[in-house]
């Protein structure tokens, strides 16, 4: 009993880690493709062109916003995943929420 | 039928289904009035934050706002963007796992404490009230603009739309109305952009337009040829350090607004918060992403419809002389020749165009039916009121829920609470239309306090409270005082002539940031003062701890094994 509750905590906390650390890099992406790329890159970046704008000003105006949106679907599957894999996906209820749950299931 | 008669027909037609949706969605538990019962599918819930989140302001003003700005209208672009990804990465997920009704929930409970719930019940209430002011003067503006109905008349209007589905439905009626709004709106922008993009450049895709022709630089050039500011060169209109700033005011801003955090509770499990973070992203993007497309065709448009052309043939245009009566486009000819000219020198304009011209009149400019141009008004009319009951229900839950039924009594019934919180959302229409027709002289000044508000307190306190186990009450009280101060008497100082009335702001910047980006140092405050504070006191109740240790987790696992 105890073991196992020790090994569940363990689990829980290496769940913890892979989530923190995907956070993490996507965090990063986020950060590279607005406030470097299109701020504080923004003049070297616009004399490279992008077909009809600037390089600088595409992530400005829509590369940033297309790419924000990649990251969050991205994060959103990759947990799924990770969810499946350390078997913490919820159980979906019928009605009501977490409270009772541990009765129910 | 004349273009009068098609709008007032579709406005109609909308708000009998709105009407329709709130009859449907009556509710009487106070789960389903505050949390739509926790039922709403991801996608449904990313088009109601899709449309909660854009206001009459997104839809009317912003892709003129950018035109304006050119390059640097990436504040706005990326800045009410890139908070969803705080949002769906940091925030989302572990709300929803925690699962309750508000933001001030999660703070007293994470917080142990009283005080720290009443602090962020008050700011959820200031910041949704500076918020919704201005969407209801939007109601009336866009009545009074497509109808000629008194501007009063038409908040009125929409003050009695909204109290009745949200009175009577909740969080599930303004929902599922939000749901039908952002079809509406969403159509009602891409018809006319798609439209000016394929008159234009042949292409009907407006993002691809905008990166693939040669439109942007054709007007970059053209406005550099005017003496206006170069359209694709970044920080014309503002310094490095202040679109640096204000971007990141406005992306930590968005993950601390109230309205939009409580959207996640609303949604069956953690699986989908995740999801609907990205459907909502995808669904604002559509109209974020296409915004600067338009703001770059119509301007381009509108200088080579005006410049260099005899003024009397520009009148004789039916758009031109109906614009010109509202007072949003100016021609006048300074110099008596007989043909306008564009100039950086006032004294030499002979064109002056209100920045809400550039979305309002593209379905004229483009040649669209009278269809066209009634749907746009039924989109502002939906952008408005979408927002407005979304940020009335944030600040009744806040009044209802955490100060009267946590705080005040905790013993109040289900009943009750239901009652209390009827009752507050009516009693917030009021004020919010009160704001609508007598709006105070800083409306446009306040969303600054609105943004810089959330950034400093509710969004260093709420992500500290996941993944900050050792986070404690001293910590998180102290962390949100210093930050608040700070900002709001940041703000207030540097725009102290529209709230004060003195001549010049006494405080022009805060070391070059200005008002709308000193939320960051706020935020900055924040996280340093509470950290500082919390590994100095006693760390947080062990049964505190384990909540953050089950918040983190979709499901807990199973330890009794």
């Amino acid at each position: 009993m105890k073991d196992l509750q020790q090994d569940m905590t363990k689990k829980q906390h290496e769940y913890w880690k892979k989530n923190t650390r995907l956070i993490k890099v996507l965090l990063v992406i986020w950060a590279l493709v607005s406030l470097v790329a299109a701020i504080i890159l923004a003049k070297p970046l616009s004399e490279v062109q992008f077909f009809g704008v600037p390089l600088a000003f595409w992530f400005a105006q829509q590369g940033s916003i297309i790419i924000f949106l990649i990251l969050i679907f991205y994060y959103a599957k990759r947990m799924d995943k990770l969810d499946e894999e350390y078997d913490v996906q919820e159980v979906i209820l019928t009605k009501k929420k977490t409270k009772d749950k541990g009765v129910s299931t | 039928m004349s273009v009068e008669s098609l709008t007032l027909t579709l406005v109609v037609l909308t708000f009998a289904i709105y009407l329709y949706i709130g009859w449907r969605s009556k509710v009487k538990d106070t789960s389903n009035f505050f949390v739509a019962g926790n039922d709403i599918p991801a996608v449904a819930n990313g088009a109601a934050i899709a449309a909660d989140w854009m206001s009459a302001a997104s839809f009317i003003s912003m892709a003129g706002l950018i035109s304006f700005l050119g390059y640097d209208g990436t504040i706005y672009l990326m800045g009410w963007t890139g908070g969803y990804v705080l949002l769906a990465l940091l925030l989302a997920p572990y709300l929803r796992k925690f699962g309750r009704y508000t933001v001030p929930d999660f703070i007293g409970d994470r917080y142990y404490s009283n005080g720290a719930r009443a602090v962020a019940a008050i700011a959820t209430i200031f910041i949704s009230l500076t918020y919704v002011a201005g969407q209801m003067r939007g109601v009336g503006i866009v009545f009074s603009r497509y109808l000629q109905v008194d501007i009063v008349f038409g908040v009125l209007i929409g003050m009695a739309i909204v109290a009745f589905f949200a009175v009577l439905g909740g969080m599930k009626g303004i929902t599922w109305t939000q749901v039908v709004q952002y079809t509406i709106l969403i159509v009602a922008f891409l018809i006319p952009a798609i439209a000016i993009s394929f008159k234009l450049t042949g292409n009907p895709v407006p993002q691809l337009a905008l990166t693939f022709s040669d439109i942007a630089k054709e007007l970059s050039v053209l406005q550099v040829e005017l003496g206006l500011k170069e359209y694709l060169a970044p920080f014309q209109n503002m310094s490095a350090l202040n679109v640096f700033a204000v971007t990141l005011a406005l992306m930590i801003g968005t993950a601390g607004l109230p309205h939009v955090i409580i959207r996640f509770y609303t949604v069956k499990n953690v699986r989908a918060a995740r999801w609907s973070a990205g459907w909502a992203l995808l669904f604002i993007a559509l109209l974020y992403t296409t915004a600067p497309a338009i703001g770059v065709f119509a301007k381009y448009n509108l200088i080579n419809s005006f410049n260099d052309q005899p003024i009397n043939e520009v009148r004789e245009t039916a758009w031109v002389t109906k614009w010109e009566e509202t007072g949003l486009l100016t021609l006048d000819d300074k110099n008596g020749d007989g043909v306008l000219t564009f100039s950086s020198n006032e004294s030499a304009n002979e064109v002056t165009i209100d920045r809400d011209i550039i979305v309002l009149s593209t379905p004229e400019v483009a040649g669209l039916a009278p269809i066209v141009i009634a749907l746009v008004a039924a989109g502002g009319l939906a952008a408005a009121l979408s927002t407005a009951s979304g940020l009335l229900l944030a600040m009744s839950s806040a009044v209802s829920h955490d100060i009267y039924f946590r705080i005040y009594r905790p013993n109040a019934s289900e009943e009750q609470r239901l009652k209390v919180g009827r009752l507050m959302i009516f009693l917030a229409v009021l004020v919010a239309g009160y704001f609508g027709i007598n709006p105070p002289g800083f409306v446009g000044e306040v969303v600054a306090f609105a943004f810089g508000l959330a950034a400093a307190s509710l969004f260093p306190a709420i992500l500290l409270g996941i993944f900050d186990r050792r986070m404690n009450r001293e910590g998180a009280i102290w962390g949100i005082s210093v930050g608040l101060a700070f900002t709001v008497v940041m703000i207030l100082l540097m725009r102290s002539p529209q709230i004060f009335g003195t001549e010049t702001p006494v405080l022009d910047s805060f070391f070059g940031i200005n008002a709308q980006g000193v939320g960051v140092v706020g935020a900055l405050l924040n996280f340093i003062i509470s950290f500082i504070v919390s590994r100095r006191t006693a760390a947080p109740p062990e049964e505190i701890q384990q909540m953050v240790e089950d918040i983190r987790v979709p499901k807990v696992m199973d330890k009794t094994g």
